[in-house]
Formats: structure tokens, C-alpha cells, sequence
């Protein structure tokens, strides 16, 4: 009973490719269906015809007999299927890989996979808004992604959303994706990329077009708490910390790491690590690698709590 | 047209005859598709592309026919049962004759399973 309940509960949740919430999942999920209970279906007839032949049938076969069930259920019943199942799987391609470039003309996301974590940058009609570890999309609007890797291949994969793609240094992928239900769902990297592998992951927010749009257009100016301590925010470029992080609006126009313009806003830090607040953003800055080993974030250990809390309560507030 | 056709050809060559059109049509397929969707063929579309690979398909389908039907020949047209396992030259003849059959059925599928991709892909993904 309850490995029964612990596999059904595996098939709903914000990280199922069973529980789709996108066109291209959709497919997928249908695909595995069908290719689980097709193939569940042949096994049962095997074991039978198994179980027949050596419990219950009381005579052999004559030879012309057993060559006739070699041929039919040997070659023919197999080749047909397999072809079957193969045009099936060729034929959802095309609509799993929808890049006409015309249809896609609206959002384009691109992610860049980093040690471990995920550079995130829209763009639509000329705008470019610059996030990190978080991906958000409008329902019912095809998506663009092109993807990119900074060091080594990462995988981008949203299951509730659609199949995977790696990333790839040096090249640029493609995937396309169609939310078809608003919702907070988990992407996951899929790609061993090291020791935080498993820890470089991201919340995606599906909402509705309009409210998709006022959060990408308040996206475009400069946090709105960031004026809130400007001592925080003075601390922030004297510690170094805008050396490898951008914030918006500030001095502090680092690359190397997350873009932490409206860091305050997201669901999670520490790419889907922890719940993002004032102690959990603390406790990142004090010592990155005891809770993401292998992060090139240095820590700040000798930084005074007082500090400590001023920066990780401003950074909650930039909203 | 049959005379066109050597009377008996004893060789064990003859049983790879299906499984190297096979090699060459798969190669064929995925070097054009590569090659098509990296450097494009002056300026062909993507439906000569699945043209071409269409012909090429149909050869290689007419060659293992041809090598099926010659092994079928030298399998004595299915008058013997297998297993063809005594030690003579004529055991060893139906045997191969067999053999090459079966190979060549194989082949057949197998060339088709690989050109299967052109009858649904309707473009490269650049």
C-alpha cells in the first residue's frame, strides 16, 4: 500500500512530467501512457503465452506449428508495432520543436547555464529586462528559449512544462515552450554539471498575460526599495559585492554572478535552494559554499551582523 | 531477365550483401541530413532533401530484394526445413542461402526504420 501511495503521489507535484501543464508536457505525458501500457499490455501476453506453454499445454507443437508462431509473433507482430510506435514518435516531433520563427516572434528568454546557476534575460520588442534562477512566462503565449552555457553542459528542464535541452558552451539552443496553466512549477538543471548539481534548480511562475506583462514592465526600471537604505546599498558596492553582482540602478554592475536587481521579488535564493528572506539571504551572503558546496561566491564571515542584516534586508527589498 | 543474373554465387561475401546496403543507406541518410542542415545545397529546399533520401531509400530497398531473392534462390526456394546443419557442401549452401535471407529481411526493415524520419521532419533545426 504505501509503495503504491508514494508512486502515486510522484505523479502530481511542481516538478512532474505527469502532471502537465504546458502543450509540449502534454504530449509527452501521452506519450509515456501510451508507451507504458502498450508495452505493459505485450509483457502480460508474454508472460502468459509463457505460462501456458509450460504449465498448462499438454503437448508440444509440431515444428510447422512453433515456426508460424516465430514468424508472426517474432517478426510481423514486432516490426508492426515498432513502426507504429516510431511514426508516432516522429510525428509528435514537429510539434515538439515548433520553431517557425514567425510564430515566435513575441517573448524570447535566454539562459545561461553558470556553476550553478542560471543567467535569465528577456527580451520583447526591443526591451531587455536581466533576472537570474527564476523563470517566469504568460499562460496561453508560446515561449522562445535559447539557451547557452558559461562553462560546462547543463540541461534546462521544466517537466510539468515540456522535454529537456541541453546547454551547450559554445552553441545556442533552441526550445520552444506553451504554458497552459497558470501556476508555480520547478525547473530542474538535468545535466550532471558538478558537485551542486542536484541544488541548481529554479522556480517557474506562470501567470496570466496581463499580469505577466505589468511584472516584466516594472522589471525594465530600478527595484523599488532601492532607495530604502542607501547606507545597505553603500555597503553593498564597499564590500565587494558589486564586483560580480548588477543591480540596477546602482554602481554595482558585476556579471560573474546572479543579477540581484529585484532579488527581493523572487521565491527563492540560492537558485530554488531556500525560501527567500531576510535570514535565509543572510545566512547565503555569510557563507555560500555550507549551503551550496562548490559556489565560487567567496564567503563574508568576518562581516559584522549588523552589516550582515542591513544588506540581506535591503536586498529583500528590492522588490 | 533472370540469366542477367549469375547462376550460383559461392562466396560467403554474398551474406553481407543486405547488411552493407544498410551501413551505406544509413550513412547516406545521416551524412545528407548533416550536411543539408549545416552548409545547405545550393539552395535547395527541405522537401529535395526528402526527395533525394525517398530514392535513395527505394534503391537500397530494390538491392536487398534483389540479394533476398538470390538468397532465397540458393536456399533451394524454402524446399529444405533449417537447421542445414550437416557437415556438406550443400548444407552449407542452404545454409548461407538462409542466412542471407533472414539478414536480408532484417536490412529491409532496418532501411526503412531509417528513412522513416523523412516522411515527418518538415525542416532542419537551425
Amino acid at each position: 500500500m504505501l509503495p503504491a501511495l508514494a508512486a502515486l503521489s510522484a505523479c502530481s507535484g511542481v516538478q512532474s512530467a505527469l502532471d502537465p501543464a504546458g502543450e509540449e508536457a502534454t504530449q509527452v505525458a501521452t506519450l509515456f501512457w501510451v508507451m507504458t501500457v502498450g508495452g505493459g499490455v505485450i509483457w502480460a501476453g508474454t508472460v502468459a503465452l509463457a505460462l501456458y506453454a509450460s504449465r498448462w499445454k499438454r503437448h508440444a507443437a509440431t515444428e510447422q506449428g512453433a515456426g508460424r508462431l516465430i514468424f508472426w509473433g517474432g517478426v510481423v507482430f514486432p516490426v508492426v508495432v515498432l513502426t507504429a510506435l516510431l511514426s508516432y514518435a516522429l510525428w509528435l516531433m514537429p510539434s515538439l520543436r515548433p520553431f517557425g520563427g514567425e510564430a515566435t516572434q513575441g517573448l524570447r528568454i535566454e539562459i545561461v547555464g553558470n556553476q550553478f546557476w542560471w543567467h535569465v534575460v528577456y527580451r520583447r520588442d526591443g526591451a531587455e529586462v536581466v533576472s537570474a534562477n527564476e523563470v517566469r512566462l504568460p499562460v496561453g503565449q508560446r515561449v522562445e528559449f535559447a539557451l547557452e552555457s558559461a562553462d560546462m553542459i547543463h540541461s534546462f528542464w521544466i517537466p510539468a512544462l515540456g522535454g529537456k535541452m541541453d546547454l551547450i558552451p559554445g552553441r545556442t539552443n533552441r526550445l520552444s515552450l506553451l504554458a497552459t496553466k497558470a501556476g508555480v512549477y520547478r525547473g530542474q538543471c538535468a545535466e550532471f554539471c558538478g558537485i551542486s548539481h542536484a541544488l541548481m534548480a529554479f522556480p517557474v511562475v506562470v501567470s496570466e498575460p496581463a499580469e505577466f506583462d505589468a511584472w516584466l514592465e516594472a522589471r525594465t526600471r530600478p527595484a523599488i526599495g532601492l532607495d530604502g537604505s542607501p547606507a545597505a546599498a553603500r555597503l553593498f558596492v564597499d564590500r565587494g559585492c558589486g564586483d560580480c553582482h548588477r543591480v540596477d540602478g546602482t554602481e554595482a554592475r558585476g556579471t560573474a554572478g546572479p543579477d540581484l536587481s529585484h532579488v527581493g521579488s523572487r521565491l527563492t535564493i540560492g537558485a530554488g535552494l531556500l525560501p527567500n528572506d531576510d535570514e535565509t539571504l543572510a545566512r547565503f551572503i555569510a557563507h555560500p559554499a555550507s549551503l551550496k558546496a562548490g559556489s565560487r561566491m567567496p564567503a563574508y564571515l568576518d562581516l559584522p551582523a549588523a552589516e550582515l542584516a542591513e544588506i540581506a534586508a535591503w536586498l529583500k527589498g528590492l522588490q | 531477365m533472370w540469366h542477367l543474373l549469375p547462376k550460383e554465387v559461392e562466396s560467403l561475401w554474398t551474406l553481407f550483401t543486405a547488411p552493407v546496403v544498410w551501413a551505406a543507406h544509413f550513412l547516406f541518410c545521416y551524412l545528407a541530413a548533416a550536411v543539408y542542415c549545416e552548409k545547405g545545397f545550393f539552395g535547395a529546399g527541405f522537401d529535395t532533401l526528402r526527395l533525394t533520401i525517398g530514392l535513395v531509400t527505394m534503391a537500397a530497398l530494390a538491392m536487398i530484394v534483389l540479394a533476398a531473392f538470390l538468397a532465397w534462390r540458393q536456399w533451394g526456394f524454402g524446399t529444405g526445413d533449417p537447421p542445414h546443419d550437416d557437415p556438406s557442401r550443400r548444407d552449407r549452401l542452404l545454409f548461407q542461402g538462409y542466412a542471407t535471407l533472414l539478414l536480408s529481411g532484417l536490412s529491409f526493415v532496418a532501411v526503412i526504420f531509417t528513412a522513416l524520419p523523412a516522411l515527418f521532419l518538415t525542416g532542419c533545426l537551425r
